[in-house]
């Protein structure tokens, strides 16, 4: 690959007061048929080096889909960014051209995606597809690029990588195809890695190991990590800080410790009372009651008024806007001091 | 770690190394590929053997017709006018044709120009067909709308009768009677071929290692070439060698109509051709061109089908 592009993104070093990545107020609206579904309504968050962001959300919260825009690997048509900003390094990426995103693509920042099997070609073999990573973008002959993808194999902690890197995809379990997944992100060392979902295809054992596994390679590495989820007992061990995603919008930013402790926004309350505990043998769980908002015919207001606990009339007219609680932390709700004193119920 | 499958290292030296692999009839050490699988699966279809073997017999009789027959039809000297559709006799099992020329000599002589038109075209139109079928089931918007209007229009026209027109046009031009047919034959048949690899495209397109290439820094043409190419080019294969058979007797057809291969240049239909107008007194000179033509079509149709069942897995 050539770097000819006028566009260079700024070298790695000194940050100043801009984080390694930041997203501020991202827009995406897909145009469909149907109509527009917004399905990121202003989403901002910010990763430092060596930071984990856990971005938590159920189905259709808009969490895949700005992991998707950071990328730029969104079908545009028919996504459409309307407004916002991905710096990267202080770069807005949204205003590059497409051939100095790709340089970022995969060099800069990579992604691992949650379904290992399908995202690994079935015509090539494992270790063909890792050593094409160095082939592409280092230049590497293929000799050299398949000792390094053997080392890679390796720090992945794959056994036996030497017998088994001229095997297909297939051929390796569930959590394997993972590692190589993984290995193939971290390859040209980037300096995001974005995590979608990385095990949700993966039984609850393999799970701990994969989520060990990226904790010890970012540790290595200081990389920044994005971790997208929907199960909180994933993110508890790994991440620093975690963003809870709603209808498309940040509704909670929170260091782990507070979130589990004291939540400030009653769905994220909502969320953690619906884990399972061993203590609760026998009783019906708790569960958030209706239904995860239409997105493309959203509540007026806060999105999560029809199912809150704590609605009042100002939740159906006004949107209340994510505000800072402390330095730290920042709730979207009209009644975060009620939630967080937990004298409503 | 739960998940390795089984370590290497513990086994005795003698034992297979890997994990066990999924189809037990496979060899050691060797991982398999679809292309091994589907090799390893053709192998043992009866269908495929036959197949096979008669294009295998065709082959070496379009490359080296002299192996099988000592008189050489396209010197003239062997044609004698007197014996003219003469039955078979010693010299000449097929009997004699029209002019008095060896009708098995001129069969074999055939193979050659059947197999060069056949295996031409097809190369021509997966070539043409595959790489606009390839850039429109990528791109998609504009580039796909044009490229799928234009093959429409391709699809409109009757193929014989367009490639008549062009065959019938440029003859007499500065091309070979046989470039002619080849070039007619691919203009009318790359639609084909096109619309095949698009929606092989398109499936492939859709799945997330595509998307993952991106994400990891893959361009354009690493993602058509290395991730799409190889998972579409499964059908198109299936396709071109059930095609091949049907350029075969497509370029029977137009030597028949006269607008083909011209004489002195052997071929089956223009055998036919000649031959159809004294085909009651002397039937013979008729029918063993036809059946060569049929049993070339049927191999090629055969091989294509027996090449679908292996690379489909969903039929095993």
């Amino acid at each position: 690959m050539k770097k000819t592009s006028p566009e260079v993104l700024p070298a790695e070093g000194g940050l100043g007061n801009e984080p390694l990545l930041a997203v501020d107020n991202l827009h995406v609206e897909f145009r469909t048929r149907a109509g527009v579904v917004h399905a990121v309504n202003g989403v901002t968050y910010s990763l430092n080096p060596g930071e984990t962001l856990a971005v938590l959300g159920e189905s259709g919260s808009g969490k895949s889909v700005t992991a998707q825009a950071i990328m730029g690997i969104l079908d545009m048509p028919p996504a459409v960014i309307p407004k916002g900003e991905i710096r990267f390094r202080g770069t807005d990426l949204l205003k590059l051209s497409e051939d100095a995103r790709s340089q970022v693509r995969g060099q800069r920042i990579a992604m691992v995606f949650q379904d290992a099997l399908s995202s690994l070609n079935p015509v090539f073999t494992v270790g063909w597809q890792i050593s094409e990573m160095f082939r592409v973008h280092r230049g590497m002959g293929k000799k050299e690029a398949l000792t390094k993808a053997v080392e890679l194999m390796d720090r992945v902690r794959i056994p036996a990588a030497r017998q088994r890197v001229n095997d297909y995809p297939h051929q390796f379990s569930g959590g394997m195809r993972q590692r190589i997944m993984i290995a193939m992100s971290i390859a040209l060392d980037p300096e995001v890695l974005i995590a979608d979902e990385p095990t949700t295809a993966l039984d609850v054992t393999v799970q701990a190991q994969i989520m060990e596994l990226l904790a010890e390679l970012q540790r290595e590495s200081n990389m920044g990590l994005i971790l997208i989820t929907h199960d909180l007992g994933v993110v508890a061990d790994v991440a620093d800080k975690i963003a809870v995603m709603y209808g498309g919008r940040i509704v909670e930013n929170a260091p782990v410790h507070d979130i589990y402790k004291t939540p400030a926004h009653p769905y994220t309350k909502g969320l953690l009372e619906s884990i399972p505990r061993v203590d609760q043998k026998g009783q019906d769980l708790y569960a958030i009651k209706g239904m995860p908002p239409n997105l493309l015919d959203m509540p007026t207001g806060c999105a999560f008024h029809p199912r809150c606990p704590y609605r009042q009339d100002i939740c159906v007219t006004e949107a209340p806007a994510l505000s800072g609680i402390s330095g730290t932390r920042s709730s979207a709700c009209h009644y975060w001091r009620e939630v967080l004193d937990g004298t409503h119920e | 770690m739960s998940d390795i499958q089984q370590p290497a290292q513990t086994l005795p030296p003698n034992a297979p190394s890997g994990p066990p692999l999924p189809r037990s009839t496979k060899k050691e050490g060797k991982p398999a590929s679809l292309w091994s699988d589907a090799w390893h699966d053709l192998r043992r279809r009866p269908i495929f053997i036959v197949s096979a073997i008669l294009i295998a017999v065709l082959v070496v009789m379009a490359l080296w017709p002299s192996l099988f027959t000592a008189i050489d039809p396209n010197d003239p000297r062997t044609c004698e006018l007197a014996t003219a559709r003469q039955g078979p006799s010693g010299g000449h099992i097929f009997g004699r044709d029209n002019l008095g020329c060896d009708v098995y000599a001129r069969s074999i002589y055939g193979a050659a120009n059947s197999l060069l038109i056949g295996i031409s075209t097809t190369l021509a139109t997966s070539l043409i067909g595959g790489m606009f079928g390839l850039a429109a089931g990528y791109f998609g918007g504009v580039t796909d709308t044009l490229a799928s209007r234009l093959t429409e229009i391709f699809f409109a026209i009757p193929s014989i009768l367009g490639a008549l027109l062009i065959a019938a046009t440029f003859r007499g031009g500065p091309l070979s009677s046989i470039t002619l047919v080849i070039i007619a034959l691919t203009v009318l048949g790359w639609p084909m071929t096109y619309r095949i690899m698009r929606a092989a495209v398109i499936t492939a397109k859709s799945q997330d290692f595509v998307v993952a290439a991106k994400a990891l820094g893959a361009g354009h043409m690493r993602i058509m070439m290395r991730h799409l190419l190889p998972n579409a080019l499964a059908p198109v294969i299936v396709i071109a060698t059930i095609n091949l058979g049907g350029f075969i007797a497509a370029e029977a057809a137009l030597s028949f109509l006269g607008v083909g291969v011209t004489s002195p240049d052997i071929s089956w239909g223009l055998m036919i051709s000649d031959a159809r107008n004294r085909f009651l007194d002397a039937p013979l000179p008729l029918i063993f061109p036809a059946v060569f033509l049929s049993i070339t079509v049927l191999a090629f149709i055969m091989l294509g089908d027996a090449v679908r069942d292996a690379l489909d897995p969903k039929l095993r």
